[in-house]
């Protein structure tokens, strides 16, 4: 069967049965006041923190109020100096993550699903994951020289190893009596993987993907304090040089920000690929 | 017809799980493989859905050697197995790739609707009770139309109005293909109520203590005299099984497992 033969067929089915049982009306989800609460301890700490050096409890030299910080990220906006180095920071992570995720997926899907591969990689790949990250700088420098590819390097290795490591525990904690199904239904090893590991492998691929990003922002700063005419992590260390710590406090907040929505944006465009898990989210 | 002819399976362990096991069940026979624990009915049961391999002896489908998992032999596990990110139609459809579109959601929608599930087509398999999970399973290997049908206790979790509901449920899907069904259960009430054939096993190694035509007619009133009967028969042949190789606690779990209450 052709594969637009095959989406076919499963439309039809799904048409079949939405013909049989129509789902129920779309309801409104009501706003979920919950989510401000993450907000609370944040603005608390600022507030008071702003309300110390206000009145004169606190200097703020070191530790600038949020209103000195936030008018600096004003004014670094303002002269667009700030997307200069978000974009900088922005296109590291993205490459370093799309190549170390994209190694990490292939290395950890052929570790997880051949007994032969993994004895041959994963001793390796565990005794190079033992090495402190900033220990391939020097290496990475004299290798690929002081602009973007050492950086892009250091970023998708840091990305890589939990994406590797997550992809193959998830691999190889599939559930045998699943596996057992597609054998019954004689799929192929192709199908197999298609309609069974890779479902199966999902959530835990999606963890494994999380954890990589989270990795790759923090390496950012990495490759970029160990020289960068821009990103924020060259803000971080211009802001140190130069005695600003409104600047190295703005990056920092810019570094969470951006994190964050990478984070987001991650979970929100894969949810509908995990929307089947019985979890005891919303129950806790 | 499907063949067994001096079936045997070591483990890698040693452990001697079937000896010489010779059995032919005709087409449309429902038969009931009953016996103590470990006797090797499950051990069987994946022999002939190819799942495992013999040591020895050999298993035939309508003369077909079988070595490995048949497109006419489906199997129902003890656990329901559905793929828990498909819906329960897509979960129904989940082996029915080479059928055409139409049919494909024809046969889906015909088996939901058999099974009572129909308004439960597009959920989650999450949102189902176990019995309803074992119905959307027994319905996955139907829409197959198997010739054979293995059926691996699965109503064993349930309780027992869920278990005489789904056997109604299954003697009506098979009423329409009549495919031959070989059932294990620990349960001498279920054996009689839907084989023809109760086949009693014997442990250490596994092999056939005794073969019971039941020869009650359907549908089949369990307060009737033959029903009884019969029941008396295969618990009586079972006890003797028990009674021949086993020490006196395994036998009295055993004996407990198969409702035998004297």
């Amino acid at each position: 069967m052709t594969g637009k033969a095959e989406r076919q067929a499963w439309s039809s089915v799904e048409e079949a049965a939405a013909l049989a049982a129509p789902p129920p009306a779309g309801k409104q989800r009501p706003f979920e006041w919950r989510v401000l609460l993450g907000f609370l301890l944040p603005v608390i700490v600022a507030l008071a923190w702003e309300a110390a050096v206000h009145f004169g409890f606190a200097q703020g030299r070191l530790v600038p109020p949020p209103s000195r910080i936030f008018a600096t990220l004003s004014a670094l906006a303002a002269t667009g100096e700030l997307w200069t180095h978000v974009s900088a920071t922005l296109w590291r992570v993205l490459v370093g993550f799309v190549l170390g995720a994209s190694a990490g997926i292939v290395l950890g899907a052929l570790s997880g699903s051949s007994e032969t591969t993994r004895r041959l990689l994963d001793p390796t790949l565990q005794a190079l994951r033992a090495i402190p990250s900033i220990a391939w700088v020097p290496l990475f420098i004299l290798w690929l020289g002081i602009f973007e590819a050492s950086k892009v390097a250091l970023i998708a290795i840091g990305v890589f190893f939990p994406v590797y490591l997550g992809i193959t525990g998830a691999i190889l904690s599939v559930d045998r009596k699943l596996v057992e199904v597609g054998r019954v239904f004689r799929l192929s090893r192709l199908k197999m993987a298609r309609r069974i590991l890779l479902p199966a492998v999902l959530p835990e691929a999606l963890i494994a993907l999380r954890s990589g990003l989270g990795l790759g922002f923090m390496f950012v700063v990495a490759a970029e304090i160990m020289g960068a005419s821009e990103g924020l992590g060259y803000l971080l260390v211009d802001g140190q040089q130069m005695g600003r710590p409104d600047h190295i406090l703005a990056a920092i907040i810019a570094f969470a920000i951006l994190g964050k929505l990478a984070d987001s944006l991650l979970v929100g465009a894969t949810k509908p690929l995990v929307r089947w898990q019985d979890t005891a989210r919303g129950t806790l | 017809m499907l063949n067994l002819a001096h079936l045997s399976k070591v483990y890698a362990d040693g452990t001697r799980a079937l000896s010489d096991i010779n059995l032919a069940v005709r087409e449309s026979e429902i038969v009931g493989l009953i016996g103590g624990s470990g006797c090797g009915k499950t051990t069987l049961l994946r022999l002939i859905a190819g799942l495992d391999t013999a040591s020895q002896g050999q298993i035939s489908l309508d003369g077909e050697i079988i070595t490995e998992p048949h497109p006419a032999i489906g199997i129902v596990f003890q656990e329901p197995r559905l793929l828990p990110w498909l819906t329960v139609s897509d979960n129904v459809a989940f082996g029915l790739d080479q059928v055409a579109p139409a049919e494909r959601a024809a046969r889906v929608a015909h088996a939901l609707d058999k099974i009572g599930l129909a308004e439960h087509a597009t959920r989650w398999p999450r949102d189902l009770s176990g019995g309803q999970q074992q119905r959307v399973a027994i319905a996955r290997v139907f829409v197959a139309n198997p010739k054979v049908l293995l059926l691996d206790e699965p109503f064993s979790a349930l309780d027992a109005f869920t278990r005489a509901s789904l056997h109604e449920h299954l003697l009506g899907l098979w009423e329409e293909t009549r495919p031959t069904v070989v059932l294990v259960t620990h349960d001498v009430q279920e054996a009689v109520t839907l084989a023809d054939r109760a086949i009693v096993m014997q442990p250490k190694p596994g092999r056939i203590f005794d073969e019971l035509p039941l020869g009650i007619a359907r549908p089949r009133d369990r307060s009737s005299l033959p029903f009884e009967s019969a029941v008396r028969r295969v618990m009586g042949a079972l006890d003797h099984s028990l009674n021949t190789v086993q020490t006196s606690p395994q036998r009295e779990r055993d004996r407990e497992a198969a409702g035998l209450w004297w």
